[in-house]
Order: structure tokens, then sequence, then C-alpha cells
């Protein structure tokens, strides 16, 4: 009883972490920068500082998804797979038929994905783990049937993402005209609109919010769809930013994308974090990543200390805030 | 006998399935025999002894994401120390390399008790990890196997009336009983289906959560390295990308019958479940099927029995 009373400076650190979570992630992220600027002097700059920026939006759209499903519960390892799946059909029906319809199919074969998932998880109850996965190896094989079949008419990748996607203005990446306003409603919906808090009461207690007259299966649905839809929308981003169509674009960001909302402090039990934490995440990572890579370690060890720190900051993350 | 027929009627559903399916496949190719079901065995073999390791950690009310380059690093580890070995020293190496697969599983299963980071969480940051080990042993495929190990799957049994039986099926049930048999007995077997049933109730009755809990991880591990030193056995060379285990051992386990969250089922009925889905492949191999249609229709089933299962556990929990 009497340890509870006599705050340990660790003790005060966690109830800072609880009631601000983004602070120590910050924290981070600024110790990270530190650590870049003197392993490499002279690597800091506006340029750098843009590209950084640049690298993590697609990896912070893509750990929407996640953060948003993690909050009840749930997790979307489909996202890698629509995100390209909704590249590569804009480039190569974009010189059949045009760029807007291109942009419209792409987005409807997203929304189908994450209908089949909604329907899997909201009315068949199967584990979203799995309906997500699976869902992803069959969207994968529609992929390269459609790849095999589709008339060699080239690859177009229309001019206003190729902007969006690679272009600047004043140093800072123009994709942000597409992040700032996606990431504000984000922030806003999680916590003010009444969808955002379902999202929340679904994963502190499902059979809670269930007697309390939610409709929970209308919820996953329409979660499952939303995150689909933003991925597609991450893979048009990241079409204009990679520049090729390739059918692996955006699968090595799948993982990735469930380490950064990790990262930023959401549960993977549901009911506990945000998306503030979640693009502070992505940067970490992006950082990270940039790190390990001018070190010149070999390809295994980056994967190795990419592991390990993911561990390390979760594990410390949680001891912190652990309150029993 | 009524009530034993209820109570594994599922895998027992998995086991007709498979039997028609094997007879859909003489149909299909009149021609099909024991070299056929030798090459079925030989394919399986690494998706089976994965989904072996998968089942164990799942009926213990975990996951673990990191299977697949576990198989990495024991193939790339065995590859590269046996070659040029004598028998004899091959032998110890497969005997360290196992030994490996079990110190990976249990520094796995270490980490979630002591950091108490969600195992999802644990083995998906582990899973980077062994890529990253499998790729500094190994950085292309190479290495080479001892040949006797090639030959321990490979070819029918050498037993007169019995040598349409494939060796690789023989070698999974030798080494699954062997391994899952004794342990499934004993008190760490009950433990297993304890902490997964509900880990609170059974560390309210003494089970110690945590050492269970690593012991899972450790059985994970030993059948991921058995799984990798059959990726060497099949190919002769070490493999230090991840296959595609992952996703193949999660389905597996789950069509066949164990329960996500732990505490249900057994190990045959997802060894059922890998031969299904191998079985599948095939005949839509042989139908001349293009391999990536067949891909969609395999995908299609699988997420198609999951939701069905889903459906029936669902329906049973409300009556």
């Amino acid at each position: 009883m009497t340890m509870t009373d006599t705050p340990t400076p660790l003790n005060r650190l966690g109830r800072l972490m609880i009631d601000q979570p983004l602070l120590p992630l910050i924290g981070l992220l600024i110790l990270l920068v530190a650590v870049l600027a003197i392993l490499n002097p002279g690597v800091l700059s506006m340029f750098w500082a843009g590209n950084t920026i640049k690298i993590a939006i697609p990896l912070a759209m893509l750990a929407a998804c996640q953060t948003l499903t993690m909050l009840t519960g749930g997790i979307d390892l489909s996202v890698g797979t629509v995100a390209t799946i909704a590249a590569y059909l804009t480039a190569t029906l974009a010189p059949m038929i045009g760029v807007p319809p291109a942009i419209a199919i792409a987005l409807a074969a997203a929304v189908v994905i994450g209908l089949v998932n909604g329907f899997g998880i909201a009315v068949c109850r199967v584990h979203p783990l799995i309906m997500t996965l699976g869902t992803a190896l069959i969207a994968t094989g529609c992929l390269l049937v459609y790849q095999r079949y589709v008339i060699a008419t080239g690859v177009l990748i229309p001019d206003f993402l190729i902007w969006l996607g690679t272009g600047k203005t004043g140093g800072l990446p123009n994709s942000l005209v597409l992040f700032v306003p996606f990431a504000a409603l984000i922030i806003w919906a999680q916590r003010r609109s009444g969808f955002g808090r379902l999202l929340y009461a679904i994963g502190a207690n499902e059979a809670a919010a269930r007697l309390s007259g939610v409709r929970v299966w209308q919820v996953h649905l329409a979660l499952y769809t939303l995150s689909s839809l933003i991925a597609g929308v991450t893979g048009l981003l990241y079409l204009g930013q990679i520049k090729t169509a390739s059918l692996s674009l955006a699968l090595p960001l799948d993982l990735p994308s469930v380490a950064a909302a990790v990262i930023g402090g959401t549960s993977i039990f549901g009911g506990r974090g945000g998306f503030g934490g979640t693009i502070v995440g992505a940067l970490i990572l992006t950082v990270l990543t940039s790190m390990l890579t001018l070190m010149q370690i070999p390809e295994g060890g980056r994967r190795i200390l990419f592991g390990l720190i993911i561990l390390a900051v979760t594990a410390l993350f949680i001891r912190l805030t652990d309150r029993s | 006998m009524k009530r034993w027929i209820e109570a594994n009627s599922w895998t027992l559903g998995l086991a007709v399935l498979l039997a028609l399916l094997l007879l859909a496949t003489k149909l299909i190719q009149p021609g099909f025999g024991a070299s056929g079901l030798d090459s079925l065995a030989r394919a399986a073999l690494p998706f089976a002894l994965a989904t072996v390791g998968m089942a164990i950690v799942v009926i213990a009310g975990g996951i673990d994401l990191s299977i697949a380059a576990m198989m990495a690093v024991a193939s790339v580890t065995g590859a590269v120390l046996m070659q040029g070995a004598t028998d004899l020293q091959s032998v110890v190496i497969v005997l360290c390399v196992l030994l490996l697969g079990l110190a990976m599983g249990a520094i796995n299963g270490l980490l979630i008790v002591v950091s108490k980071v969600p195992d999802i969480v644990v083995t998906l940051a582990m899973l980077f990890v062994w890529q990253g080990v499998a790729l500094l042993i190994l950085n292309a495929p190479g290495g080479g196997a001892a040949p006797w190990l090639r030959s321990i799957a490979a070819g029918g049994l050498p037993l007169p009336g019995l040598d349409w039986l494939p060796r690789g099926i023989v070698f999974l049930a030798v080494v699954t009983a062997a391994i899952w048999l004794p342990i499934r007995r004993s008190k760490l077997g009950l433990r297993l289906y304890a902490i997964g049933s509900d880990a609170l109730a059974a560390f309210r009755s003494g089970v110690p959560v945590g050492q269970t809990r690593i012991a899972a991880y450790a059985l994970c591990g030993l059948f991921a390295a058995l799984g990798g030193l059959s990726v060497t056995m099949g190919t002769g060379i070490g493999e230090p990308i991840p296959g595609p285990y992952l996703l193949a051992s999660v389905a597996a386990v789950v069509l066949g019958g164990v329960v996500l969250g732990g505490g249900r089922g057994g190990l045959l009925g997802p060894i059922l479940a890998v031969l299904i889905l191998r079985t599948v492949r095939m005949d839509l191999t042989l139908l001349s099927v293009d391999p990536n249609v067949a891909a969609i229709i395999e995908g299609s089933i699988m997420v198609a029995v999951v939701m069905f299962g889903a459906v029936l556990a669902t329906r049973g929990r409300r009556t």
C-alpha cells in the first residue's frame, strides 16, 4: 500500500507516459536523430528531413489501418496487398481507360477486399488475423492472374500522383497535402466521432459494448472496409513515390506497419492507443532504417537490430505504463 | 463409440475429405500411384512440420509468427555445416540443429514471458531477428546435405508389401508421435492445454504458466528446426529466405480444428489439413490449372472452410 504512495521517478515517468504517451515517443525520436547526427555529421539537413517525412508517410497511412483495427482488438494484414493491387491496377489501366476510371476501379477493388474481410470477421466471426491473411493470399493470386491476362499496353503513372509522391514544395514533400488532412481527420474521428468511440468501446470490452446496444458486426464491416480503402489510397500515393508498377510494391510495408502502430503505443488487444502515437512510431521506424543503412551494417545485421529495437521499445513502453 | 465419433467429428470429417480427394486424384490421373504419393509426401513434409509446431503453440494459447524464419535459420545452419561433412559428423550436426531450434523457440518464449509483450508482437519482432540471422549465416541459397539425410524422406518404405507407403509420411508420423505422444500423456501436455484454455485459472490451480509457455515455444522451435531440415532434405541446399510456411501453417492449424486462442484441438487434425491442402494443390496441377489460379482456388477453399468452421463454432456456443 505504501509503495504506491511514494512515487519513484520511474513511476512518475510511467504516469507521464499514460497521460501524455506522445512525449516519450517524441523524446525517443529526437534521441535517434541525435545519434544519427553524431554517427554521421552533416547528414541532417532540410533535404534529409523532407525525405524522411516523405518515406514515413505511406508507412504511417498503412499503420493507420493497423491502429484503427487494433483499437477493436483486430489486425489487418492485407493492407500491403491491397495497396499493391490498387497501385498496379491504376498503373496498368490508366493507358487503356484513362486516369479517373482507373483510379475508381482500383479503389473499388480495395473496397471489395475490405468488404470480404469485414464479412468474414463481422458475420462469420473469423479471427481477423486469419481472415485478412487469407484474403491477402487470394487477392495476390487474382493480381498474378490479372497480370498475365492484361493486354500489354504499357504502364502509365498519372502525373498528379508523381507530383504528390515525389514532388517537394519549399523543402517539404507534397504528400503532406494528402497526409495532413488525413491525419487530422483520423485523430479527430478516433476521439470525437461516434464511430471512433465505438472502436474503443468494442476493443475495451466487446460483450459490454454489445449489451449497451452496439451492433458490433456493423462496426466491424465498416471498419475493415475503411481500412482497405485507406490502404488503397496509400497504394496510389506509393505508386507516385516509387514510380514503378511492381507486383510486390507495398508488401514489404505490411509488418513494419504493425510495428509502427505497436511502437506508437496502440495495444494489440484493443481499447488503448491512437493515431498520434502511430505517426511518431512510423517516423521512428523510418529514422531507424535510414540510420541502420548509413551505418553500413550487412542486411542480416540490420534486420536483427530492427527486430530487437522494436521489441525493446515495446517492452519498455509496456513496463512503464503498467499500473499494476 | 458414438461419443468418440462426436468428439472427433472434425478430424474424422477431414480424414474422409482427404480420402475423397485422393480418390478424385486417382480419377483425374489413373496412373497416380506410389510415386505420386511420394512426391505429395515430400512436398507436404516441411508444411506439415511447421503446422505441428504452430499447432502446439496455438493450443497453448499463443501464436508464433517467426516460424518460417526459424525454419530458414535451421535450414542454412544444417546446410552450411553439413557441406563436406562425413556421415558421423552430419548426425552430430543434425542433433545440434535440433538443439538450436529448441533454443530459438525457448528464446521466443522467454522474451514473451519476461517482457510481458503480447506474443504476436514478440514473434513479429523475432521474425526480423531470425531472418537476419539466417542471412548472416548464408547470404544466398547454398551449402549441402548428407546423402543419408536426403534419403530419409525420399522413396517408399523398404518393406515388402508396404513399398507404396511414402517414407515422408512415415518420417512425419514417427517424429511427431515420438515427440508429442509422451508430452501429451505427461503433466506438460495437460499444462499446455490448461494455459491455453484459461491462463488465470491454470495459474490459480498451480500450473507454472511462464515455464509451460516457454516449453510450448521451445517445442515449436524444435518442429521448426525439423521443418527447416526437411527443406534441406528436399532440395539438398539451405534456403536463407523464409518460405510461405507461416500463412500455410496458421491456415492448416485452424482448418485442423485447433481453436485460435487455445485449449482445444489436437495434432492429427492439422496434419490431415496440411495433406488436404497439398492434395488440392497437386490435383489442380494435374488438371493443368494455371498455378496462379490454383493459388486463388486454394486460398478460397481455406477461407471458406475457416468461415464455415467459425460459424459452426459460434452456433455451438449459443446452443
